[in-house]
């Protein structure tokens, strides 16, 4: 016979996406993993992984763990497969690979090192605005009226574009995502059950409860629901200091009603639950990554993982550090720190780790959506 | 550690063993488990199991319909052609329709059915991700539990005294205990017994060309100790749980995915080329545990699957890609075998494959004529380009020969029991399992046996301090 085209060891040049695929196939054989997630009933869907499909399973695969620490075939077996790591990588590839423009794709080489650069330069800018605005950054108390160091229109005109740059580069890239991993069909095609679970999946973080409804693995075997509720901070926060800002603007443009709100006012309250959301969240899920099992994910991604996780957590201090004291000596230099990790983490929205979600959500609502498709496949077994 | 005494010890590091340390430690004793294995390759077989056979009178959960004792004694009957022992293995059957709430307790979780195995929907309750997720529940637990555990620690020999157990030795290490629980599986790990077990035949050992689809640790060594030590022992040493696994697998742990399970959609041959047995005979789920044993008969232990272009997408896909060519010729070039022979068998074939309505969900009509052997199911001419073919060599999942035991799990030496040495799991399936399978029997076997043999174990040795303070 042959030399044997073995399902070993990846091999040293073989691809990210490769290695995805060779171990699917030990998985499409094996299948025990099914009840865990929706990776492997949609690799049983298929006898061959493409691009396409990896690009798709990696996406749907929430990093949970379970998968690794069941399968007999995980390292030190010579077989070496471990599903989410082998996803992980491509996942980070995918995010580089779709991103709009496709230049700055790049950017998820050096990830750590692209988000550092973001925040010192907006710190930077933010400072150096302040200083010229007032010529020092302490200052007499203002009663909490930023608009004296930074007026209304000037912030405006500096997020207002970068907000909507984020929002087209997003939208572009997940678009693309989409057109690979689902040639032909349409997002918008989609059955109204199919994006309403697709949107309860994602919303409720479904494939992070194990199968079993006890949670992922972090550590070691055992189950744990911390990182989803985490996670829900964290999400949940961002939204609500999202929505404080968007009442904020209605406020302004509809009604009038100017900077700084009361401490008891819709914004404030919905920003100081958001605030506190992402500081309990990103706190506890950069105590879960660095407590991390080595062998989950992929620890290249790291910079990208806790770097985003800084700035959202620098994010949330920085503006709960602006409230406390907003009618003291120290709100320029608390706004210019604030405005400055915020700006950061817009600037870099479309290319940290931030773009998950979208890849994510549309990788489910594709399993939604193929999943109400009659299987082609008929395999039998022993 | 060896300053202790415990009241209990475990041999083995698998479901058995984790069974017996699990209920001798909720009866109230301290244990001591020794896995042989370091901890990354722990459990033995049950590493790669994925359920568990179990009687239940009416939908369960995961289970549908009912699948009452005597159909599941009437199954076991049938696949053991009698070689079995109907008190133990309708204790087993029992125990599984109410294990379940156990398992649960320590950690494991159910699933229906896997896709692709709607035939076991009925009879076999799924791990959810299957043995490994079961035996890290269930180390778990026992950890929480206070169960001591060492890896690393193979037991070489045990000192008995007349029929009772008085320590267990790792290497020069002497570890007492009042009772103890042997469930440290079967010999198949251990290729110069299974060569010698097999024999030489027709100037071969079969044996050397045999796979072990589990574990690399089964070396055997307790049962081989035993059985010297006067241990009745049980069934016979070439039978094993044996199928036909692809030939490119690992020597060890190549588990579930190295099945193939294309046979009955195309035809067998061995390596002259020549087929040797009905492909279509029965549903490849009732057939599997049959070809191991049939490639194990044919000249070098080898055979290949052949099947063409029709065949694809309708069984579960190999780990290992099939060999692929365009014409039949190019495909005996790849496999190494006579291209005459292999075109001849293959034309002989499709010359006898009678017209019918080809459906792999039925025992269908397509059958030969006039072949021998003949192919009585699903057989259609192999002629649509490219053809594609597997090669097999018995996989050898779990010996069966064992130590002999009652109804307590009791190792029996010239027929009488030990009063504080049990036996679970691999090391007595032969009991019950004197010669074939039927999915999922093996964890009945372990757990039912593993809860039995820790609870007594534990109640010998409650019982032995109880007579030692009187």
């Amino acid at each position: 016979m042959q030399p044997l085209d073995l399902p070993m060891r990846e091999s040293a040049q073989g691809s990210a996406e490769s290695e995805v695929a060779r171990q699917m196939q030990i998985c499409n054989a094996c299948r025990y993993c099914e009840g865990f997630c929706a990776v492997f009933p949609a690799m049983t869907r298929r006898l061959e992984f493409g691009k396409a499909d990896v690009d798709y399973l990696a996406n749907l695969c929430h990093n949970c763990g379970a998968c690794l620490h069941a399968c007999q075939f995980a390292p030190p077996h010579e077989f070496a497969v471990n599903v989410p790591q082998a996803m992980a990588k491509v996942r980070v590839q995918t995010y580089a690979d779709y991103a709009w423009p496709p230049a700055l794709g790049r950017l998820y080489k050096h990830n750590g090192l692209t988000l550092a650069l973001a925040l010192a330069a907006a710190l930077a800018l933010f400072l150096l605005l302040a200083l010229a605005s007032n010529g020092n950054l302490w200052h007499q108390p203002l009663a909490g009226n930023f608009y004296r160091v930074f007026p209304h229109n000037l912030m405006v005109s500096m997020f207002a574009p970068i907000f909507l740059f984020a929002v087209l580069a997003l939208g572009l890239s997940v678009r693309r995502f989409w057109r690979e991993i689902s040639p032909g069909d349409r997002a918008r095609d989609a059955s109204g059950a199919a994006a309403a679970e697709a949107t309860r999946d994602a919303l409720a973080l479904k494939y992070l409860d194990g199968g079993h409804g006890l949670g992922c693995n972090e550590a070691d075997d055992r189950y744990t629901l911390w990182r989803r509720r985490f996670h829900h901070f964290t999400f949940y926060g961002f939204l609500l200091c999202f929505a404080a800002t968007s009442v904020a603007t209605l406020y302004h443009y509809l009604f009038g009603w100017h900077a700084p709100y009361a401490l008891t006012s819709l914004p404030v309250l919905l920003g100081t639950a958001g605030g506190i959301g992402l500081l309990i969240g990103p706190a506890g899920l950069l105590w879960l990554n660095i407590a991390r099992h080595p062998l989950h994910g992929d620890a290249a991604q790291k910079p990208m993982d806790r770097g985003f996780i800084a700035l959202l957590l620098l994010t949330s201090a920085s503006g709960l550090a602006l409230l406390a004291w907003r009618d003291t000596g120290a709100m320029a230099l608390l706004l210019a720190l604030h405005l400055g990790a915020v700006m950061a983490l817009f600037l870099t929205l479309p290319y940290s780790k931030f773009t998950h979600g979208f890849y994510r959500a549309a990788a489910l609502l594709k399993w939604t959506m193929e999943k109400r498709q009659p299987n082609r496949l008929q395999l039998g077994s022993e | 550690m060896t300053d202790r005494d415990y009241d209990v010890i475990v041999i083995g590091g698998g479901n058995a063993a984790l069974c017996a340390a699990l209920t001798a430690r909720e009866a109230g004793a301290s244990v001591l488990l020794l896995e042989s294995a370091p901890r990354e390759w722990r459990g033995g077989n049950s590493q790669h199991t994925r359920n568990l056979r179990c009687m239940h009178d009416a939908p369960q959960d995961v289970l549908t319909e009912a699948y009452p004792e005597e159909e599941y004694w009437q199954d076991l009957l049938k696949v053991t052609g009698g070689l079995t022992n109907e008190a133990l293995a309708r204790l087993a059957i029992r125990a599984s329709s109410t294990c379940r709430e156990w398992m649960r307790r320590h950690g494991v979780h159910f699933q229906p059915s896997l896709s692709g195995t709607l035939q076991l929907s009925r009879t076999n309750a799924f791990f959810l991700g299957g043995g490994k997720a079961l035996l890290n529940a269930y180390y778990r637990s026992a950890e929480e539990l206070g169960v001591h555990i060492r890896y690393e620690s193979p037991v070489d020999r045990l000192e008995l005294s007349d029929g009772r157990f008085v320590a267990a030795y790792v290497g020069a290490e002497r570890i007492a205990a009042r009772a103890c629980v042997v469930a440290s599986g079967g010999f198949e790990s251990n290729r110069e017994w299974m060569r010698e077990a097999w024999g030489q035949v027709n100037g071969e050992w079969p044996a050397d060309n045999f796979l072990i689809r589990g574990t690399r640790f089964n070396m055997g060594v307790l049962l081989k100790f035993l059985i010297g030590a006067g241990a009745d022992a049980v069934a016979d040493p070439t039978q094993s749980h044996c199928v036909a696994i692809d030939a490119r697998a690992p020597l060890y742990d190549g588990g579930i995915c190295t099945r193939v399970d294309s046979v009955s959609l195309g035809i067998v041959v061995n390596k002259h080329a020549l087929r040797f047995y009905d492909e279509g005979e029965d549903f490849w789920p009732k057939r599997y545990a049959i070809w191991g044993r049939l490639v194990a008969q044919q000249p070098g232990q080898i055979a290949y699957s052949v099947i063409d272009a029709k065949a694809i997408g309708r069984f579960m896909p190999p780990v290992f890609p099939g060999e692929k060519a365009a014409t039949l010729p190019e495909l005996a070039r790849i496999l190494g075998l006579d291209a005459a022979a292999l075109v001849g068998t293959v034309n002989a074939y499709n010359a006898a494959c009678r017209p019918g309505t080809f459906d792999h969900a039925v025992l269908d009509d397509c059958a030969t004529s006039g072949l021998t052997p003949p192919k009585t199911h699903w057989a259609r001419a192999i002629d649509t380009a490219p053809f594609y073919a597997y090669p097999l060599r018995p996989g050898i999942t779990f010996t069966y020969l064992g130590v002999k035991v009652n109804e307590q799990a009791a190792v029996h030496f010239a027929g009488r029991a030990s009063t504080n040495l049990f036996a679970a799991g691999e090391i007595m399936a032969g009991n019950v399992l004197g010669k074939g399978y039927t999915a999922g029997v093996g964890m009945t076997i372990g757990t039912a046996f593993g809860r039995i043999a820790g609870a007594q174990a534990a109640a010998a040795a409650i019982q032995g301090e109880m007579h030692a303070a009187a």
